[in-house]
């Protein structure tokens, strides 16, 4: 391996060039119309633009990414977070075309992918998935009360196909049950182009905690830790921390041995995230979902536990030698957060707010400090892409460290030209509650007045 | 009362939900963007009648505070 192709845009793809140059691999860029002049482009060793700039027409275009590796003579390819990462189809398609895949196999990816079949291996793994029904195709009611019964209100009636938090309706009365369902059913046909859904247990006060793992593909695998991640706005997670504040007595080393047994079940190969709901209430925890490749909040574990995920991953792909990746080489010290900054506007039910940064004075970057960022003064923030502009991530000896130097960090953002949630981060971070590691999915609904007002 | 609800931000027109002759209330979603891959939808401030609607589904690029429908 010699040349890696990042398959990405923004901050993911100029993170990933870093790993490359540090293990002595050359980065090449691709770019849509409206990215030719981007950072991630006049970062890398080369460029290939890939079509036009809605990402349908470049940045998802399989063929299009191929052609640019073939052209730029890469024999890797790295496909960031988002947009092909976790499409079976082109991981495979990378693979025929006789180039590196730096990501799991593509049976992984497509078992993961698939809600119901993911339940099932995290089952068979001994992990604790939620309490589910089976499928009701559209217009079957058939046996749902019996169903609903045996899940236990409330409940959710979710769309097989739906994700991203659509498609979702909660259930309280048993009265609404088959009304709810059959309009899920025809709602989920219309969007979906499938009606099918089943019903799952709702956990009322949910915490959203996940375990990093990697794998060898050979069967070994270890964890690095948990990242809470319940700080969330329209199912989308906005601030990141490791280690989780205030979990129940052994319940992250619980979580952990089940993500790494189902790792090692599916011979899992490069980097993974299991996510879990904590029910707050009853201090169980329960299988979401796995992710079949390098998160947006990596960096808060590469702070704790001093270890480069990228790195590792392309290390794996290229055939070095890992055997002596053991658990008990892998330790975490301290504490990290992230906090997402985002082009949006908190008070106007965070609205996006695409524009031109005319001014993007970034905290200088330390020990306890790291800025990922895909953007530089005078760059243009479209509507095509995420609103995310860069990650803060700080690291401090406790928690409240942390809170501390996240907070001076973000004093010293300066950004211009479009409206950020940067306040709305300073307020989430200072918030008692926050501070007080009371936090849950319902964290920004709950507090929306002292976070929002000016 | 005559309303005119223009795009709030720049995007891709997602859905458009109303069309000329329908009777709307306020709060009713009249068509929703997609900006930044997220929905934003627009609403209807008053009760009324639809008399023109100028924004069309996947309609793309389309600027911040484009006329896009008329309420009577």
């Amino acid at each position: 391996m010699k040349r890696v192709l990042i398959a990405n845009r923004g901050e993911i793809a100029c993170r990933v060039m870093r790993s490359c140059r540090d293990l002595g691999l050359e980065a090449v860029a691709v770019y849509s119309e409206a990215d030719a002049e981007a950072l991630h482009v006049a970062l890398a060793d080369a460029a290939e633009p890939v079509g036009g700039a809605p990402a349908k027409e470049s940045y998802l275009v399989a063929e299009n990414i191929l052609t640019a590796a073939k052209r730029s003579g890469a024999d890797a390819i790295h496909p960031g977070y988002g947009f092909l990462a976790e499409n079976p189809r082109f991981a495979e398609a990378v693979a025929e075309a006789g180039l590196t895949w730096i990501g799991p196999r593509p049976k992984t990816i497509e078992d993961m992918g698939d809600k119901e079949r993911a339940r099932l291996l995290a089952r068979s793994a001994g992990v604790p998935v939620l309490p589910g029904s089976a499928r009701f195709g559209p217009g079957d009611t058939e046996g749902l009360d019996a169903a609903a019964a045996d899940v236990g209100y409330p409940l959710l009636v979710k769309a097989s196909a739906g994700g991203g938090g659509i498609g979702m309706r909660r259930v309280d009365d048993p009265a609404d049950l088959e009304k709810v369902v059959t309009a899920t059913q025809s709602m989920a046909e219309k969007s979906f182009g499938d009606g099918t859904v089943y019903l799952e247990r709702l956990v009322a006060k949910a915490r959203h905690v996940e375990i990093q793992v990697f794998g060898l593909g050979n069967g070994e695998a270890v964890h690095l830790f948990e990242r809470d991640c319940s700080i969330q706005r329209r199912f989308q997670k906005i601030v990141e921390e490791s280690p989780a504040p205030g979990l129940p007595a052994g319940m992250s080393d619980r979580m952990a041995e089940a993500a790494v047994a189902l790792a090692k079940q599916e011979r899992y190969r490069g980097a993974g995230t299991v996510e879990f709901v904590v029910d707050d209430e009853s201090e169980d925890f329960y299988f979401l979902e796995m992710n079949t490749r390098i998160q947006v909040e990596h960096p808060v574990t590469e702070m704790t536990t001093g270890r480069d995920l990228v790195g590792m991953q392309i290390r794996l792909a290229r055939g070095d030698d890992m055997s002596d990746l053991t658990q008990d080489t892998i330790a975490a010290e301290g504490h990290a957060i992230e906090c997402r900054v985002y082009a949006e506007n908190p008070a106007k039910m965070f609205l996006p707010s695409p524009g031109t940064l005319t001014r993007f004075d970034l905290p200088t970057e330390s020990e306890t400090v790291r800025v990922d960022t895909g953007f530089r003064n005078g760059d243009t923030i479209t509507f095509h892409y995420d609103p995310m502009i860069a990650k803060l991530v700080c690291r401090g000896g406790d928690r409240n460290e942390a809170i501390a130097n996240s907070l001076a960090a973000l004093d010293a953002f300066e950004v211009e030209g479009l409206t950020t949630n940067i306040e709305f981060l300073k307020k989430t971070l200072a918030h008692d509650a926050f501070r007080a590691g009371e936090v849950h999915t319902g964290f920004v609904d709950a507090h929306k007045a002292d976070l929002t007002e000016l | 009362m005559a309303e005119q609800v223009s795009t709030q931000v720049p995007g891709n027109v997602w859905k458009v939900l109303v069309k000329p002759g329908d009777a709307v209330k306020s709060g009713d979603t009249l068509f929703i963007l997609e900006v930044m891959k997220t929905e934003v939808p627009h609403e209807a401030s008053s009760d009324g009648i639809v008399s023109a609607v100028h924004i069309q589904e996947e309609q793309e690029g389309v600027d911040a505070g484009t006329l896009a429908v008329e309420i009577e």
